[in-house]
């Protein structure tokens, strides 16, 4: 019986240490992420922020968006040295195939909520890179929020095999967020 | 039993957040449906009643966590996992200090998050981050890319390719490297994924020179800090500095006069295939004679416990040395506890001919403040005339310098690269 108790009372530790270790991935990952400083009003912050590097031509950044205020906030542009040109895209399916096109309206983040993007959703499409986004390098960016503000932040280089500008038909889109 | 109970409590205790009771309570909310204990809250912890068994049976240990952030890398004194990877790198033509900078910064970032059981950024298997299983990652640079980053002046004169010993037979394909990673986990998938997330990241950098996998005996097995035993059955590493003591700091740490490696350390890495076959003929008095301990307990031929301090200058009736004048032990004897080198060595067993013959040995890893220093001398009088040596033959051979550990906004690299 004793013996019983005590598998209980490991186990227990296990759920929680996994547990806290996630909170704690969190708060040291939004640190990196605001380390560049931000105009923003405090409500917006993203976790995780990576760009896919590129030689040239297009990419994408990815993160999550995380709202800690009242309100919604909701991300209408962006912008990065890295690229002239950078769109709010989504993943949609049309005829069959999934397509990937600007979204309506932007990225809403829920108040206290948060927005994930990700490789087959919702992105930051970074068009017309004129000089290649190396692995290693530090990309600033900044969000333009409804109703004035924005947000800066800086992404890591990441080489990745997937998120390709076209894609497949078929192919798996896992985790689409909307 | 007691002793584990608050091992679970440790871990357990100062961690909870709001958060983890919130998942926690759907932790709860599974396991009644799915029909798993539920446990009683101790009369001291009302807050967490109801919690409960983990459904996915996870033990303490695959969530256990070892430190990232700190003056030293992790991987060192670190108490050895049961699973060890190592992977050299050559850097590509062409790459330099601003690359080479990146290269550390993109792996930093990778070590960190998996290491505390996060998914690397663009994880494409994040669902085998959760288990850590104590992950350390630790990186090493050898001579060719303090070469490429152009800061050879600021290489250990002893982080270099060591002097040809007598009893080497090295192969190009487990010699050199200029960048190495080691991985240790106690869970051989977390290594596994730890590998193919780094070297990933590493690929665009750096070619693959040469991988070495390792294991000790698996971490439920015996007491943590209980002397490893080899694939030839032999205790080893019984004289190893401990760490936390000031002795350990003196032997490990680099105290030298390049300043960007204070709090670092040295790595030499020799892989020391066992020559099983003939090891096989000897008799154990004859293997207990050329290391100097019995092969049961590892006490020295002159004591009674493991960790009795050898007497060397004991004679037997006939007014022979007990413990040979050619003995591992003596030759390998270093009164000096700062000047000891610390061993940190797996086990390999890579496969078996069809003639029965195993490829088998030991990835003898061992760290050191200054290698000219400690590790040369003790690798001579080995070479010159230790009787182990019938039975073991090196065939790999690299040499790294160990940069000191980060904070949350390093990067491991940054006192010599930035």
């Amino acid at each position: 019986m004793f013996s019983r108790v005590m598998l209980v009372v490991l186990s227990l530790g296990a759920v929680t240490a996994t547990a806290a270790c996630g909170s704690e991935g969190t708060s040291s990952v939004s640190a990196v992420a605001a380390a560049s400083p931000s105009s923003a009003p405090a409500a917006l912050s993203i976790t995780d922020p990576w760009v896919k590097t590129a030689k040239k031509g297009m990419t994408a950044a990815f993160g999550t968006l995380v709202n800690n205020s009242d309100s919604d906030v909701t991300v209408i542009a962006g912008s990065t040295p890295a690229a002239p040109m950078v769109e709010l895209h989504e993943v949609v399916e049309s005829k069959g195939k999934m397509v990937m096109r600007p979204k309506k309206g932007g990225f809403v983040v829920p108040a206290h909520g948060s927005h994930v993007l990700q490789p087959g959703g919702d992105h930051i499409m970074v068009m017309d890179v004129p000089s290649e986004i190396k692995p290693g390098s530090e990309v600033p960016f900044t969000l333009e929020l409804k109703g004035g503000g924005t947000y800066t932040f800086t992404a890591l280089g990441k080489d990745f095999a997937g998120a390709k500008e076209n894609y497949q038909p078929g192919a798996d889109m896992g985790g689409m967020d909307e | 039993m007691s002793e584990r109970h608050d091992e679970a409590e440790r871990l357990s205790r100062p961690r909870l957040s709001r958060r983890a009771l919130l998942s926690g309570g759907a932790v709860v909310a599974a396991a009644a449906t799915s029909g798993a204990v539920v446990a009683r809250a101790s009369a001291d912890d009302t807050s967490t009643a109801g919690r409960t068994v983990d459904p996915e049976g996870n033990s303490p240990r695959a969530t256990a966590v070892e430190p990232f952030y700190g003056a030293h890398q992790a991987g060192v004194a670190t108490a050895p996992q049961a699973h060890a990877a190592f992977v050299a790198f050559d850097l590509r033509s062409g790459s330099d200090r601003e690359s080479v900078a990146r290269l550390m910064r993109v792996l930093t970032d990778d070590a960190r998050r998996i290491t505390q059981g996060q998914p690397a950024l663009a994880d494409t298997e994040p669902h085998l981050a959760v288990l850590p299983a104590r992950l350390t990652v630790t990186f090493g640079f050898g001579p060719g890319l303090f070469a490429a980053t152009k800061t050879s002046d600021q290489r250990p004169e002893s982080v270099a390719p060591l002097p040809a010993f007598g009893i080497d037979r090295l192969k190009e394909r487990w010699t050199g490297g200029d960048l190495l990673v080691q991985i240790c986990a106690d869970d051989p998938l977390t290594v596994t994924h730890a590998l193919r997330v780094l070297v990933k990241d590493a690929r665009s950098f750096a070619k693959v020179r040469w991988t070495q996998r390792g294991f000790r005996r698996a971490a439920h097995s015996q007491q943590p800090h209980t002397t490893q035993r080899n694939v030839m059955g032999q205790l080893d590493g019984t004289v190893n500095p401990v760490a936390g003591t000031p002795d350990f700091d003196r032997a490990v740490w680099f105290a030298g006069e390049q300043e960007w490696l204070r709090g670092g350390t040295t790595l030499v890495l020799r892989r020391i295939r066992a020559e099983m076959e003939t090891w096989d003929a000897a008799d154990t008095v004859a293997k207990e004679f050329t290391i100097g301990r019995r092969l049961t307990d590892g006490a020295p031929l002159t004591g009674a416990r493991e960790h009795d301090e050898p007497d060397l200058a004991r004679l037997t009736p006939a007014g022979l040395p007990v413990i040979s004048e050619y003995a591992h032990i003596r030759r390998a004897h270093v009164a000096d506890p700062g000047a000891r080198i610390l061993r940190r060595v797996y086990n390999y067993d890579e496969g078996v001919s069809a003639d029965g013959t195993a490829d088998t040995g030991l990835l003898f890893a061992s760290y050191q403040a200054d290698i000219a220093r400690q590790f040369i001398p003790i690798q001579q009088r080995l070479a010159e005339a230790d009787l182990l040596n019938e039975w073991t033959t090196p065939i790999g051979s690299a040499v790294f310098a160990v940069p000191p550990g980060c904070g949350p906004k390093g990067w491991i690299g940054e006192t010599l690269l930035s």
